[in-house]
C-alpha cells in the first residue's frame, strides 16, 4: 500500500483544500491501517536481512517444535519456520503490488478512453470488459496457470488482466462526470489534441477514485497471490513464500501450528491494514459514510 | 422492462459463448497436443498417430472447436484423460456436494447478515453499529482461505478441537460446519453493509416519516413500509455474492478436502486432465454468468423507474 501511494502524495496535495491524504489521515482507521500495513511491510522487507538461517537450511526434524535456536520450530522438511516466514513476504508484496499497479494503470487507460471517446470505441471496450468480467477472478487465474504453468510474470499478468475491467468501469464513470466540466470543453475549443486532454485535463481529476481503486485492487491482489500460492499454482518450491508455506505445512497444522499460523496471520493483518487505508481513502473521497447519506 | 431482460439474456448467452472460446483457445496453447497428454512422454509415434486420428486432431482448429461445442450443447463433455469416465458422470456427485455446500452457506449467511444489517441501521452510530461496521470491514478484507485456516487453528484439532478440519467420506455432519462457516463469513459482509445502507436510506425517506407521523406502530413501519423497499438492492447484492461463491468454493474445498467441483478442478490441474478442466471452468463460469444475470434482472425489477418506464 505505502509504496505506490507515497509516490502520488505530492501530486494530490500540491494545492486544493486539505487534499485526499490529509482528509483520509483524520480517520482513526486510516492510522490503524497504516500501522498494520507498515508492520507487515517492515517484516517482509527487513526479514531476509535479519533471519537467523538461510531459507533452505535444515535445522530440525520435520514438524519439530521446541528446538534450540529455532524459535518456531521446523517446517514440513525441517527448515527453520521463522527464517522462511521472514523470507516469504517480499515476493507476495512484490507480485501483488505489481499486479495491482499494472491492472489499475491498464484499467485507467481503458476507462478514460472509453469515457472520453464514447461511441463505438466505448461500446467495444466495455463489451470486452463484460466478457472479461464473466470469469471469476480465481478461476481465470487457475485456468491460465494450469495450461501454461505457474510463471512469475504470468501470475502478475493474469491478476492485472482480471483487475482491468473492474477498474475501467469505475474510471469510465468518473471520466464521464469530468468531461461535462467547462475546462474540458475549453480545452477542446482551443484544439488541444485528444491525448493531451485525456492526460492533462481528465487524468488529474479522476485521481480520487483512482487511488481508492488502487487500494482495493492491492487488497484483492494480495488475496489472489496468496491463494494461488496456497493452491500450489503460484511460486514454486523451494521458494519461501507465505502462500506456498501454508500449502506445504497445512498437513501438520495440528502438531506444528506455527508454520501455518505465522504466514496466515501476516496475510490477514496485511489485507486488513490495506483495506482500512482504502476505506479511509474512499471515505475521504466521498466525504461521507460510503454513500449512505446523500 | 421485458425488452431489457431479453437483451440481458441474449448478452449472457453471448458472454457464455465467448467464455467457451477462451476455454478452448487456452487448451490449444498447451505444449504438445491432447494425444501426447493422454499417452505420456514415452508413447510410440504410431500410437500417437492412431490416437490423433481417433480424437480428430488432424482437423483444422475451427472444426475441432465446432465439434467440441456441439458435444457440449448435447451434454457430452468428453471423457476424462485420467480415468476414461465421461466427464458429466464423473462430475455429477461433486456438483451435488458443491451445490449443497453453497446452498447451506447461503442459508446460514443471508438471514443472519440481513438481521445484523437491519439492526445496525436501527442502532445507527451506536456501539453495535460501530462493532458490526468494523467487523464486516475486517472479515471482508481477509482472503477466504485465510479465514478458513484461522477457523481451523482456533476450532480445529490443534485448537479447541471442536470440529474436524478435513472432510472424510465416513465422517458425520459436523465436518460440514467449518466449510459452511467459512463460506458464510466470506459472503456475509457485503450483504450486511448493503442492508444497513438501504435500511438507513429507507428509514429517512419521507414515506416512512409520513407513516410514523400518522401514528402507525414502529413494528408496522418497519415491516410494511421500510423492509419491502429495502429488499431490491439487497437482493441484488445477495445474488452477486452467490455468484462469487461459484468461484470462491475452489480454495475452500481444497482447504477442507471437500469432494466438490473445486477439488475436482485442482485434481484435474494436477493430472493435466484437460476435458475435466474445461468442463469445470465452463460450469463455474456458467453458474457465475447465470447468477449475475439473475442479479441484473432483480436489480431491474426492483427499480421502479425501469419497471414502469417501458410498460
Amino acid at each position: 500500500m505505502s509504496g505506490p501511494s507515497k509516490n502520488t502524495t505530492p501530486k494530490a496535495s500540491v494545492r486544493r483544500r486539505p487534499g485526499l491524504f490529509r482528509t483520509a489521515w483524520r480517520f482513526g482507521r486510516t492510522k490503524v491501517g497504516v500501522a498494520l500495513t507498515a508492520l507487515i511491510v517492515l517484516i517482509a522487507v527487513l526479514g531476509p536481512f535479519v533471519a537467523p538461517y538461510t531459507p533452505t537450511e535444515f535445522v530440525a526434524k520435520p514438524y519439530e517444535t521446541g528446538v534450540d535456536g529455532a524459535l518456531f520450530g521446523g517446517d514440513n522438511l525441517g527448515r527453520d519456520v521463522l527464517t522462511r516466514f521472514m523470507w516469504g513476504g517480499w515476493t507476495l508484496l512484490l507480485l501483488a503490488g505489481s499486479a495491482a499497479a499494472v491492472g489499475v494503470a491498464a484499467g485507467t487507460v481503458v476507462g478514460i478512453i472509453a469515457g472520453y471517446r464514447r461511441g463505438w470505441v466505448d461500446d467495444v471496450l466495455m463489451r470486452t470488459n463484460d466478457v472479461l468480467l464473466a470469469f471469476p477472478q480465481l478461476i481465470a487465474a487457475l485456468l491460465v496457470m494450469s495450461i501454461i504453468g505457474p510463471k512469475v510474470w504470468l501470475i502478475v499478468a493474469v491478476i492485472a488482466v482480471s483487475h482491468m475491467p473492474r477498474v475501467a468501469r469505475v474510471i469510465r464513470e468518473a471520466t464521464r462526470k469530468v468531461i461535462e466540466q467547462d475546462y474540458v470543453k475549453a480545452a477542446e475549443a482551443i484544439g488541444l489534441p485528444r491525448w493531451r486532454i485525456m492526460t492533462v485535463e481528465i487524468l488529474p481529476n479522476v485521481t480520487s477514485p483512482l487511488l481508492v481503486e488502487l487500494g482495493l485492487r492491492l487488497t484483492y491482489s494480495i488475496g489472489v497471490v496468496a491463494v494461488l500460492g496456497f493452491l500450489g499454482m503460484g511460486l514454486q518450491p523451494p521458494t519461501a513464500d507465505w502462500g506456498l508455506m501454508i500449502n506445504e505445512n497445512r498437513q501438520g497444522m495440528a502438531v506444528q501450528p506455527w508454520a501455518v499460523a505465522l504466514p496466515v496471520t501476516a496475510i490477514a493483518v496485511l489485507t486488513v491494514g490495506a483495506n482500512l487505508i482504502t476505506d479511509g481513502l474512499s471515505r475521504a473521497a466521498i466525504g461521507i459514510d460510503r454513500g449512505v447519506e446523500k | 422492462m421485458t425488452r431489457l431482460i431479453v437483451v440481458r439474456l441474449l448478452f449472457g448467452a453471448l458472454t457464455l459463448w465467448a467464455v467457451s472460446l477462451v476455454v478452448f483457445a487456452a487448451t490449444q496453447a498447451l505444449p504438445g497436443d491432447a494425444a501426447q497428454l493422454i499417452l505420456g512422454r514415452d508413447a510410440t509415434p504410431e500410437r500417437l498417430e492412431a490416437l490423433r486420428d481417433q480424437l480428430n486432431l488432424h482437423e483444422p482448429v475451427a472444426v475441432q472447436y465446432m465439434q467440441w461445442l456441439q458435444g457440449i450443447l448435447q451434454g457430452d463433455l468428453g471423457n476424462s484423460f485420467s480415468n476414461g469416465l465421461p466427464v458429466a458422470e464423473y462430475l455429477r456427485s461433486s456438483v451435488q456436494s458443491s451445490l449443497a455446500l453453497m446452498g447451506l452457506a447461503a442459508l446460514v449467511a443471508t438471514p443472519v447478515s440481513l438481521f445484523i444489517g437491519a439492526f445496525s441501521a436501527l442502532r445507527r452510530d451506536r456501539s453495535f453499529d460501530h462493532a458490526s461496521s468494523m467487523g464486516t470491514l475486517v472479515v471482508a478484507s481477509i482472503p477466504e482461505f485465510v479465514v478458513g485456516i484461522l477457523l481451523i487453528l482456533a476450532l480445529g484439532p490443534g485448537g479447541l478441537g471442536l470440529f474436524p478440519s478435513v472432510y472424510a467420506r465416513e465422517g458425520g455432519p459436523e465436518q460440514w460446519i467449518l466449510p459452511v462457516l467459512t463460506l458464510a463469513l466470506a459472503v456475509a459482509p457485503p450483504i450486511v453493509r448493503m442492508m444497513r445502507a438501504t435500511m438507513i436510506e429507507v428509514l429517512e425517506s419521507e414515506y416512512v416519516q409520513q407513516a410514523r407521523l400518522k401514528g402507525v406502530s414502529e413494528r408496522t413501519v418497519l415491516w410494511r413500509h421500510a423492509a419491502p423497499n429495502a429488499i431490491g438492492p439487497v437482493a441484488q447484492v445477495i445474488a452477486l455474492q452467490l455468484a462469487w461463491l461459484a468461484g470462491g468454493v475452489v480454495a475452500i474445498e481444497f482447504l477442507f478436502n471437500f469432494p466438490g467441483v473445486g477439488k475436482d478442478l485442482m485434481d484435474a490441474i494436477e493430472n493435466r486432465d484437460v476435458p475435466l478442466i474445461q468442463a469445470v471452468v465452463l460450469l463455474i463460469a456458467g453458474i457465475y454468468i447465470l447468477v449475475n444475470l439473475i442479479a441484473d434482472v432483480i436489480g431491474l425489477a426492483a427499480n421502479p423507474k425501469v419497471r414502469v418506464a417501458n410498460r
